[in-house]
């Protein structure tokens, strides 16, 4: 898709729609719209075979927003729509936005079985640590002891992560960015796209009126460079600006920080990244502070087949067993008796 | 019920006067592994195959293994054999074979006083009794009196027959459930061809097994011939038929069918998704069997996926279906209002069963009527139908898809546990030629929008890929001009008008109201929908041979109701609603019509008898109006 060349693509701008944007002025949400627009158009994506599919909340916005098709469903519900499309139409270009409470809550049935499922779709959560669209209330991944519209006295519920859900799950492409990460969020969600199955992409978003600065602690310049791991495939596990890096634990199962001497990562035992490792997916999905949050691709690695595309295998394997077969006969398939005028 | 009159028979027992019946009703009963089921097919085809009419209906135990010997590991099967059309199974059986205790004391309420039971006595004995809840020997405690019992050791005279097959000891007492098959066929004047010939495809390869089989059939066959008992032996005439190739079908697999032939007729890939629920997954079995046809089978996480993953879907250009029952059936609310709002075509098939809640899942019920016309958030109108017989669900599940695609509308097609399972004959229609109602989406760019409405109120089909529509749809409530989001009072007004409009101009595309049965200038109508059609039929036919001034109306389209049904019941002096709840049709009438419908409630589980509904007709038009 790339090879096509920048002036005949549609443009990041092509693939607004007509409908004026309603998020709060300051919302990550545009940043993240931004930067869907940008993959589209790096992707030359193709809007009438693209669509987007969303359950209900602020991101669940999404498709109104973009000028590809677009259904908006209902609380929860997308990644069982979006299967249902993919189901009929294998071809489609099919994504999935939706928030922590959309994704997590109401929906993580759907979402947990449409990624052990693998079936082809980008899904794209929204994660802004509360319930923005209903006015505020705590959501799966709102920190111990928030104090929200719903817990004036504190969270009292631990958090969930939507990465370590995912890869539980079964999900073989997890990654996470932080909706100002304009570089590096049109890199993962073109990648999500291109991926043969389903992808999930944690975004990090910020709700400025209800969890402001509920991620300033990756966010702030003056902590991010500690805060934040970028992965990259096959490069060292480094951050603090290469000061510092992760290696295995000495005395546990996990991975533990390693100063960086001048002899370089590697001589400090510092891991490379390996996107088809599970094992330092999970570990890297279940970093959390004081420890720095992994960013980028955690885990990529393609199955042979994804879900529809095995059922249609299956579909047309039945039918070459049976050439030909129609409706009349096999309803007469049972013994058949005739009645004469 | 029976038409006596002796004759002297002709085919297998030459000797023996037989008695010619108008009718016979049959059970057969056993415990869970006896084989019942099997036998009661065979039974069914054979009867079918000489010519008669019949109704069946197997009834399983809830359990999936249940403990040998209990009463709730009974199984039973039941035949309405029948030289006349009949649409039920049959009141109360005039015949049980019951091959153990368990089987007899569960049976024994419903049989007809003087029926005829056959027991194998070998099975009488102290434990089976106990485990069967018998205090004491029911064939010498009296508990029998009322009905002509006969005693055949069937199991020590399976293994007789059987011995030199060379199947060991287990299988030989496995082949009692043919030794009562050869019996029951040959008190029904049947030969045993039809029932050998399965047997040669099911054992082959398994020679001694296949000989084991056919063998207790031969032997049960010709016990009635040479045994010393006086054993009944009857013969029930053909039944007169229209020409054509039939086949017995029992309720899901006519669904099934008439899914397929109605997304052949539409032109579409068909999807079915559900979740497992009793008594609707035997329909996702059927389905998921039929792949070979192009059929997509989908097993979702939950409802509310299944539902969502058929909107989807049909979204996508395809048939989504969906079915449950009971609780299944609430689930899929909040998403059936969806499909309403984006106004798609989907096909919601409710299997009913016994509630509230969990309820009784294996039993049969029609309370998801109202849930169904208007269970859901909002003035969510949507298209309700139902099927009347097992047969009928071929027609009525391509009525359902011919309708979802014609309309943009989900159709809610009710069908229950009953119809699911019971089974007769269907005549096979005719499948070839070009699809019956295909559907044409929309592609014109000019003047494109995407709720823009027909002159029936429907707006244009658009799946995504489709060049140069890309547009957007919501649940959130939409201008009806643009389609873009709107919360405009005026416009919720209109678009809420044009969604009931919409349903109720579907009135146009179905036939309008007719009775089945009588004239209006009969006194009282029955009033029918679903499964009880048969006995309100059956109960009709028998009360207006009786002189009585009674007709029979049965409603296939629920929601809307079809047109000219008000005035057509407004002319009875009295409208009796028999259906398997509380009353719901009765409620739906009154509020619609205005007209003074009763109900007729029946919640047991069952379906009515038409000799109660018999006793409830003539209750009614001996009463002062």
């Amino acid at each position: 898709m790339s090879a096509i060349p920048a002036l005949d693509r549609l443009q990041p701008k092509d693939y607004a729609s007509d409908q004026e944007v309603r998020w709060c002025p300051g919302c990550g949400d545009y940043a993240i719209l931004k930067a869907v627009e940008k993959a589209l158009s790096e992707l030359a994506a193709d809007p009438d075979r693209t669509v987007f599919v969303s359950g209900i909340g602020c991101a669940a916005r999404f498709p109104h927003y973009l000028a590809t098709y677009g259904f908006h469903g209902i609380h929860g519900r997308a990644p069982a729509l979006a299967t249902g499309i993919k189901l009929a139409r294998p071809e489609l270009d099919v994504w999935v936005v939706g928030g922590d409470g959309d994704m997590l809550a109401i929906g993580a049935n759907h979402l947990v079985h449409a990624l052990r499922r693998d079936v082809d779709l980008a899904i794209l959560i929204l994660n802004n640590a509360i319930y923005g669209l209903t006015k505020g209330q705590a959501s799966p991944t709102t920190p111990l002891g928030t104090r929200t519209s719903s817990t004036p006295l504190g969270v009292v519920e631990r958090p969930l992560s939507a990465c370590s859900l995912a890869l539980s799950a079964g999900a073989r492409f997890v990654a996470r960015a932080i909706d100002i990460q304009q570089k590096l969020l049109p890199e993962i969600l073109v990648r999500a796209h291109d991926h043969p199955g389903a992808a999930m992409v944690e975004i990090l978003q910020n709700c400025v009126i209800y969890a402001d600065g509920a991620w300033s602690h990756l966010t702030e310049k003056s902590v991010a460079a500690e805060a934040r791991l970028l992965l990259r495939h096959g490069e060292p596990l480094l951050f603090a600006e290469g000061r510092k890096g992760l290696r295995p634990a000495k005395d546990r199962l996990g991975l533990e920080v390693v100063e960086v001497g001048s002899e370089g990562p590697d001589a400090a035992g510092v891991l490379r990244h390996d996107e088809r490792d599970r094992g330092l997916a999970v570990a890297l999905a279940a970093l959390e502070p004081p420890m720095p949050v992994a960013l980028g691709v955690l885990y990529a690695d393609p199955a042979p087949t994804s879900f529809e595309r095995a059922l249609r295998a299956q579909t047309e394997a039945a039918r070459a067993r049976e050439p030909g077969l129609d409706l009349a006969t096999v309803i007469r398939r049972a013994p058949t008796w005739t009645v004469t005028g | 019920m029976a038409e006596l009159e002796t004759a002297v028979a002709t085919g297998a027992a030459p000797f023996r006067p037989r008695e010619r019946r108008a009718s016979v009703v049959v059970r057969l009963a056993g415990d869970s592994g006896d084989g019942i089921q099997v036998a009661g097919g065979q039974l069914a085809l054979a009867t079918a195959l000489a010519g008669s009419d019949l109704e069946t209906f197997p009834d399983f135990p809830a359990e999936i293994r249940a403990p040998a010997g209990t009463t709730f590991g009974v199984s039973s099967f039941q035949i309405h054999i029948a030289d006349h059309r009949v649409h039920t199974v049959g009141d109360r059986p005039d015949v049980l074979v019951a091959l153990n205790p368990a089987a007899l004391k569960v049976n024994l309420p419903d049989l007809r006083p003087g029926a005829l039971v056959i027991l194998d006595p070998g099975s009488f004995k102290k434990r089976e009794l106990e485990r069967a809840g018998f205090a004491s020997d029911p064939r010498t405690d009296g508990t029998l009196a009322a009905f002509r019992v006969l005693e055949i050791p069937i199991e020590e005279l399976t293994r007789k027959a059987v011995a030199g097959t060379g199947v060991g000891a287990r299988e030989a007492g496995r082949a009692k459930n043919f030794w009562a098959l050869g019996l029951v066929l040959w008190m029904h004047d049947r030969d045993t061809r039809s029932v050998e010939a399965w047997l040669e495809r099911r054992f082959a390869g398994e020679p001694a097994l296949l000989a084991a089989n056919r063998a207790a059939l031969a032997a049960g066959h010709v016990f009635g011939d040479v045994s010393e008992l006086a054993i009944p032996a009857f013969t029930v005439g053909r039944a007169s038929q229209p020409p054509g190739t039939y086949r017995t079908v029992n309720g899901l697999e006519a669904l099934a069918f008439g899914l397929l032939a109605g997304a052949r007729d539409a032109g579409l890939e068909l999807l079915y998704a559900s979740y497992p629920i009793t008594p609707a997954s035997g329909l996702l079995h059927l389905l998921a069997g039929l792949r070979g046809l192009g059929v997509t089978t989908f097993q979702a996480e939950d409802e509310i996926a299944a539902v969502t993953a058929a909107i989807g879907a049909s979204y996508a250009g395809a048939l989504g279906v969906t079915g449950s029952s009971g609780p299944g059936m609430a689930l899929k609310t909040e998403a059936l209002g969806l499909a309403v709002a984006v106004e798609l075509p989907l096909v919601v098939i409710d299997v009913q069963r016994a509630g509230p809640s969990t309820g009784m899942p294996t039993k049969t019920e029609q309370s998801d009527l109202l849930q169904a016309v208007w269970g859901r958030n909002g003035d969510t109108p949507l298209v309700v139908l139902a099927v009347a017989t097992p047969a009928d669900g071929f027609a009525m599940a391509r009525e359902a898809v011919r309708l979802a695609v014609h309309h943009m509308t989900p159709v809610v097609l009710l069908a229950d546990g009953f119809l699911a399972n019971a089974a007769e004959p269907w005549r096979i229609p005719e499948l070839a030629g070009e699809p019956a109602f295909p559907v044409r989406f929309h592609n014109a760019r000019e003047g494109f929008r995407p709720y823009r409405r027909d002159e029936r109120g429907v707006r244009p089909w658009v799946p995504p890929g489709t060049p140069g529509l890309a547009h957007r749809i919501s649940g959130l409530e939409r201008d009806f001009e643009t389609g873009a989001i709107s919360y405009d009072p005026a416009n919720h007004a209109r678009m809420t008008a044009a969604r009931r409009d919409k349903i109720l101009k579907v009135a146009d595309d179905i036939p309008p109201a007719a009775l089945e049965q009588g004239d209006p200038t009969d006194r009282l109508v029955l009033v029918g929908w679903g499964s009880t059609y048969g006995p309100v039929a059956d109960a009709v036919a028998a009360a207006r041979a009786r002189g009585r001034d009674v007709a029979h109306l049965h409603l296939r389209h629920l929601w809307p109701l079809p047109r000219g049904l008000g005035a057509l019941l407004a002319g009875f002096e009295r409208i009796l609603v028999p259906e398997m709840n509380t009353g719901q049709l009765a409620a739906l009438l009154r509020a619609e019509l205005l007209v003074p419908a009763e109900p007729l409630a029946k919640v047991t589980g069952r379906p009515f008898t038409v000799e109660e509904l018999g006793q409830a007709i003539d209750a009614r038009l001996e009463e002062a109006p």
